[in-house]
Order: structure tokens, then sequence, then C-alpha cells
């Protein structure tokens, strides 16, 4: 105690006291955050060896050997499996052209090869993991909470209905319907392309879970007032009107008016 | 024999005519019949959009009325105990609770709401229509210019029903669109919070704007509009309809069909035709599907939250606003004695002038374009067009300028469809905001002399028949058929204005504004296609003759 109350004037106190803080906060910021992290997921060495492979052949070229990066795409260190099904998964990656951002496509790899792509980006460093099935279990979700949280977190760039909307520069946030619950879940906790990451801080697993129950249930429940005229609001009401509507219209006056010749 | 005998001495016979006649004794309606049911109105299918804002507007009536039974306007807190799942239990207003009963849990409902928004849609649609032909015919010239702006006066009062009715569901669709209003009032100078404040009785959104807006969307702006819409058809029958130019058609003369009993049936069955339209696309498109907006709540706002189509060029219009130009901010803190004033530009001048210039120049242009060409005449005989290139090329340009802010509002689609970059379309439609009405006029102008050039080449030598003729010194010729004399008039009959150049006054002075008007009279007229002249067509007469004579001459060589 003499030896901690002598050297409390010592020049470097100041250093180390800031540096115990600094390890004891972050430890705790580690803590917290790591639950949105790795349920550490057991990939077989066969797997990542696989993995490697794919890889190699076809993402090295922009992700570079490693996946250390490139001038033409993003590191992939620490992204983690989840990152990899999404963006394989649902035919993003391998991207078919440098643009504002990966277009959807047919998914060019099965789901084994998926896999262990996962399983090789997953073995680089630790990140979001696939969710299991549990967690995708939308039986005893509650969807109009699901449509809250939708509405204040995802309606601004997705639209309330999810039928897309645009961002900057080309960008865009995609439509929702069709989206499996297991890629709708890790778009949240990975943010590809432009969406940012909700972690399980922001929102947690089971508001996520509520949140797929939500676009479950009006992708199933269809549109209850007749075609929804691709859900884009009042746009779309107002061309149909001047359009069809309109053009009805248009058809019987002229047949009202029309003389016998 | 007086009139009290003739009505003691007639004795219907049939019982129909017994109840007519008790009536007609009492009340003397065959009087008006006899007026009114002589009435004649020319036959033309641009002469029907008016009325078919008139039956939309009568099936808006009927659909609301039903509507007004099942909806509360209030914005009491309540939770949502309804049929609809995804909302089952989320905290919303009674307004909004109630308009979702009306789709998911009252008989019909649903379909008499998509009645109500889809006839909402068309009612304005038909209005614009309607304004628009009456433009570009000229109908609104002397003695029409007063109906004309009760017609400008029904186009605002339909915006505004539209708009109060758009924002009751207090859904989040309406709650962006409250708050953009909101936004609007505030950016007017020193009084615009005040006046927020009072129309939503304190800080937005408040809890008592929805009753407000109820109270004008059932009670205020119907009634005006029914009032506006009796004076408008008051006015067609005392200045009589006006007609399209044609052989027998003068300008004091009504060529048509009475109204009893050709236009009476005809009249009746459209608005059945029009009830029915509406009905089929209510019952398979939807419309303002309340439900996927969920409740309004000032944080979120969704992707793609546009407003009604009539709404929307306003909407274009604060979209292509730049917040800043260049480094010039547009938005100023002005210090006040009292305090700092915000002085929000870039609110404030796409929110009111773009409007500002389309409604001006709307209301006044029968007044305008008369000081223009100093015709101060009744014309009961319409224009085509093209026989008014410098009003057509106004109308094309005021649409064009129109248009541009109507796509800008719903420019993130235009860019998520076409894949194009969203900046880009704002970027475009900022210039063509410019560029777009000029390049519209001179093409529209252009395209309306080209089409009198053309009018005026059939009149002289007729239709080109597309049978090449060899004559026998070699010469080819086409042989061209003479119009009828009924097809000709419709060419040959029209008035065309001149450039009349800055007169003196009675003092001998040329005043500033009579050089003004001189400068445009030059600058609108000055390229204009003259009608055909007796003179010319005698001329070409003559000529086609020629033409005649060496068929026949061409004919019996060929028959040798």
């Amino acid at each position: 105690m003499k030896a901690l109350s002598q050297r409390r004037r010592h020049p470097l106190a100041a250093v180390a006291l800031l540096l115990i803080g600094l390890l004891f906060t972050g430890g705790v910021y580690a803590l917290a955050s790591s639950t949105n992290d790795a349920q550490a997921q057991s990939f077989s060495a066969d797997e990542v060896d696989e993995g490697e492979k794919l890889f190699i052949a076809n993402c090295a070229t922009c992700h570079g050997m490693g996946a250390v990066g490139s001038d033409n795409g993003p590191s992939l260190v620490g992204v983690g499996a989840a990152s990899v099904d999404f963006q394989v998964g649902t035919g993003r990656m391998p991207m078919q052209m440098q643009g504002p951002q990966a277009q959807v496509k047919p998914p060019q790899f099965d789901d084994e090869q998926t896999m262990q792509m996962a399983a090789y980006v997953a073995s680089l460093g630790a990140g979001p993991a696939i969710p299991s099935e549990d967690m995708l279990d939308t039986s005893d979700a509650d969807p109009a909470n699901g449509g809250v949280v939708f509405r204040v977190n995802c309606a601004m760039c997705h639209n309330a209905a999810a039928a897309g909307g645009a961002l900057t520069r080309g960008k865009y946030a995609p439509a929702l319907s069709g989206s499996t619950a297991k890629h709708t879940y890790e778009a949240m906790v990975t943010g590809p392309q432009n969406m940012p990451v909700f972690s399980d801080a922001n929102i947690t697993p089971e508001d996520k879970r509520d949140v797929i129950a939500f676009l479950e249930t009006i992708d199933e429940q269809g549109s209850p007032g007749g075609a929804d005229l691709g859900s884009l609001g009042p746009v779309s009401e107002g061309l149909f009107i001047w359009v069809a509507g309109l053009g009805v219209i248009i058809a019987f006056t002229v047949w009202l008016t029309a003389r016998s010749s | 024999m007086s009139s009290t005998t003739s009505q003691s001495t007639y004795q219907p016979k049939t019982s129909v005519g017994k109840i007519t006649n008790y009536v007609d004794s009492r009340v003397g309606g065959s009087g008006m019949v006899k007026e009114f049911g002589r009435k004649i109105f020319p036959d033309h299918w641009t002469f029907m959009f008016g009325e078919v804002a008139l039956y939309s507007f009568v099936i808006l009536l009927l659909s609301g009325t039903f509507l007004t039974f099942f909806f509360d306007p209030s914005m009491a807190e309540t939770h949502y105990e309804g049929s609809y799942v995804p909302l089952r239990g989320v905290e919303m207003s009674e307004a909004y609770a109630t308009a979702l009963n009306i789709s998911f849990d009252v008989r019909g409902g649903l379909f008499m709401r998509q009645v109500h928004h889809w006839s909402a849609l068309l009612f304005v649609a038909a209005v614009s229509v309607h304004m628009l032909r009456v433009f570009f015919t000229g109908a609104f010239r002397r003695p029409r210019e007063l109906n004309w702006v009760v017609g400008c006066v029904l186009l605002i009062l339909a915006m505004a029903a539209g708009f109060t009715g758009y924002s009751l569901p207090d859904d989040l669709l309406s709650g962006n669109g409250l708050r953009i209003i909101d936004g609007v009032i505030k950016a007017v100078p020193v009084v615009g919070t005040y006046i927020s404040f009072f129309l939503f009785g304190g800080e937005f959104p408040g809890t008592v704007v929805i009753p407000r807006l109820y109270v004008l969307h059932i009670l205020l702006i119907p009634a005006i509009i029914l009032l506006m819409i009796v004076i408008h058809l008051f006015m067609v029958v005392t200045h009589k309809h006006t007609q399209f130019p044609g052989p027998g058609r003068t300008n004091d003369n009504v060529v048509g069909f009475p109204v009893g009993p050709v236009y009476a049936a005809k009249a009746g069955g459209f608005f059945f035709i029009v009830f029915g339209i509406i009905a089929a696309i209510s019952a398979a498109f939807t419309i303002n599907p309340i439900w996927n907006y969920g409740p309004y709540d000032p944080s979120p706002v969704s992707a793609g939250t546009q407003p009604d189509w009539y709404i929307g060029w306003v909407d274009g219009a604060l979209r292509l606003m730049p917040g800043w130009l260049g480094g010039l901010p547009l938005e100023w803190n002005i210090p006040m004695p009292w305090g700092v004033n915000t002085l929000s530009l870039n609110v404030l001048l796409p929110a009111l002038v773009p409007a500002g210039i389309v409604f001006g120049l709307m209301f006044a242009w029968p007044w305008i374009e008369s000081w223009l060409t100093k015709d101060k005449r009744e014309h009961h005989l319409l224009d085509r067009p093209r026989n008014a290139p410098f009003r057509t090329a106004v109308g094309v340009s005021g649409v064009v300028f129109y248009c541009v802010m109507w796509a800008a509002a719903s420019s993130d689609l235009i860019a998520t469809h076409f894949f194009v970059s969203l900046n880009d379309v704002t970027y475009w439609l900022r210039v063509l905001f410019f560029v777009g009405p000029i390049i519209g006029f001179m093409v529209a102008q252009r395209i309306a002399l080209a089409l009198q050039r053309k009018d005026r080449e059939i009149a002289l030598h007729g239709r080109e028949t597309g049978r090449i003729v060899r004559l026998p010194h070699g010469e080819f010729i086409e042989v061209h058929e003479p119009l009828d004399e009924y097809k000709r008039y419709n060419l040959v009959n029209y008035e065309s204005a001149g450039v009349l150049p800055a007169e003196a006054d009675v003092n001998g002075h040329v005043t500033r504004t009579e050089k003004a008007r001189g400068w445009l009279s030059r600058f609108f007229f000055e390229d204009r296609v003259a009608p055909v002249t007796p003179a010319e067509l005698a001329a070409a007469h003559s000529h086609a003759h020629h033409d005649e004579i060496a068929e026949q001459h061409d004919k019996a060589a060929i028959s040798k």
C-alpha cells in the first residue's frame, strides 16, 4: 500500500490510470458487443480448406489473397459467416460488376459451397455467425411488435410496406418480399451494402424475430384491397387513375358522342 | 281564353297525367322543364370531362356519407383490437383505429373507402382535363371569363378537399404529409410558428388537428364546392355551351341535341358508366393501404412517402429545391429587435413560388390574352388548338412546368425503377424546371404552325392520293383529290391573331405598358399562318382545274 501511495505523484501515474481506465471500458465494451458475435459456430477443418479453395478461385480477385482486401474490394477478416451466407446465398456475390451496390441475381453456389466459404471467412476472424433454426423460429413471435420495430428502424429506407426505396447516387434499399428469414436476420446483423448494422444491443434477437414475423405476415396475407400496384404509394395510384381510369372513361365518352355514320 | 280557364278545363286522362298536373298546377315546374329541357348542347367527346368531374363528386358525397357513419375523427389514444393481425395491440389514435375498422370489420367498408379515394383521384383528374380542354380550345374567352375563374376556384377546392381527406386516417403517410405542411407553414417569416400553433393547437402533431380537418373535409369544403358547382352550371346555362366551328355553326347559334330526351338519357347513363368504372377499379385495385403504414408517430418516416397526385407537384418543387446554392445557404437567421427570425427560403420558395406562378397565370389568363390580342369580342366558337399557336404553346409550356415538378415528386421511384442515380434525376429535373417550359413552348408553337401549314396545303390543293400519273409529254404528277366543301370549311374558317403594334392613346402617347404589349404581341404572333382567303382558294382551284384537264387528257391517253 505504501508503494502505491508513494508513487501516486509519479509522472507516469496519470498515463497508467488512463490505461487502466481504457482497458476497463474496452473490456466492458468487448463483452457487451460480443453478444452480437459468433456463438462460436463449429466448422470442420475440411470445410475451411474447401472454402479456401473456392475463395481463391472466385473471390480473391477483388478481396485479395487471405481476404485482406484490395483496391477493388474490402477485407473480409472479421465479417463473419453470416455475411458470406447472405452475400453469396442471395447471389449478390460474386459481384457481376462494380457499381453503387451489388445486385441480387441467381445464387452462383450451392448451399454446401456457400457454407464452405462461410467457414473459411469465419476462420479468419470472429464475426456474426449464421443464425440457428431456433433463432429464426417465428411461431411465437409478435408481428405487431415487429411492425413497430420495422417502422422505426427499417421503413425509412425499405418503405413501410417493405417495397424498397431509393438511396443516394444509385444506391437503394431493396424490396424485402420473398427474402428468407435467415437472410433477413443476417442482413440485420451484418449490414450488407449500405445498410447499417443492427446489433443485438440495438434490436434484440427477439425483436429481430418479430420483424421477420412481421415481414412474413405481410408477405403471406397478400393485399386485402385488391391488386397492390407495387405497394409504391400514391405515385402508382395517380399513374393508374390517369392512364387506366381516364383512358377507359375517354373511350366511353368517344363512344357516347359517336354518330352513326 | 285566359290561363285560369285553360287550367280548369284541362282534364288529364291517365293517372300519371293526373299526378303530374296536380303537382304542376301547384309548383309550376312545366315552364322550367320546357325552358331547360329544350336547351341545346353540342356533341363532342371532349365536352364530357366536366360531367365526369360532377359525377365523381356525387360519388364522393355518397361514399363519404357512408364513411362518416363509421369513422371517429378523434386523436384519443387507443389500442387496436380489430382483425388485422400485424397491428393488433399497437397503440394508435381512434381515427386510425376506426379507419382500420372500416377497412377490416365493417361489411363493405374497405370497398367504400376505396370507392371514395379512387373517385377523389378521378375527380381532380377530370377537373384538370376539363380545364385543359377549356384552355386549349379558348372556351374561357368572353363571356366566360368569370366561369373560368369559378373553375380555377373549384380546382383549388378539389385539391383542398383531397388533402384534408388524405390527412384524416392518421396513418404514417398522412402524418408525414401533415408534417410537411407544418414545415411549410413554419417557414413563413415571423408569423409562421404562430399559424402552426393555432392550426395544430400547440406543437405538432397535437390532438386537435384531425377533428379540425374533418370539419373542413366533410362540411365546409364540400359545401363551398357544391355552391361553386351551382354557380358554374348556372353560368353554363346562361352562356350556352361553346361549339367547335363547322358548317352551319356560327357564333350566334348552338347546333346539337336538346337536353330532353337525348342528353338527359345520355348523361344519366354516363353517370352509371362513371360509377361502374370507379366501382370496378375499387373492387380490383387497392388504394391507400393504410394498414401498411401503421399509426402516425413523428419519429418514423417511410421511404417513398408521397402525397396524392394532385399535391405531387408542390412536393416535387420541395424536392427539387437545394438547401444551398454553391456556398450560399438559403436559410438565414435574421436578427430582429425582438429576437432572431429564421428565413427559410429553401422551403418558402418552392412551396409558394411555383404554385403562385401556375395559379396566378391560370386565374389571370383570360384577361392576359384579351389584353395581348385586343380581342374583347364574344366567342362562342372554339379554336382548334393548332389555330391558336400562341395559346397552345403557352399551355404546353405550363403543362411541362407542372409535369417536371410532378415527376420530381416521384424522383425516388424513377431512380429505383430505371436504375439511375437519385441525385442525377434531381439534377436533370432542376435543369428541366427552367429549360423544359421554354422547349415545350417552342416545340408546341412549331408543331401548331406546321399543322396549320399542312391544313393550308390540303385546303388549297386537296389530299394527296398517292396516285402518280405520267403525262404524255413525260411529266410525272401526283393526283390530288379536292376536299368536299364541308371538310374544307373546317380548314379555312378560323381566326388567326396577328401582330398588333403598340398604339398611341387618345393623347398621342404610347404608354410603357402599351409598348410592352406591342413587344409581346410581336414576339408571340410574328410567326403566323394566315387563314386561306377566298382569292387564294379561287386561284388554287383554277390551277387544280388545269390538273383535272390534264388528268382527263391523261386518261384519254391511257385508254387508247
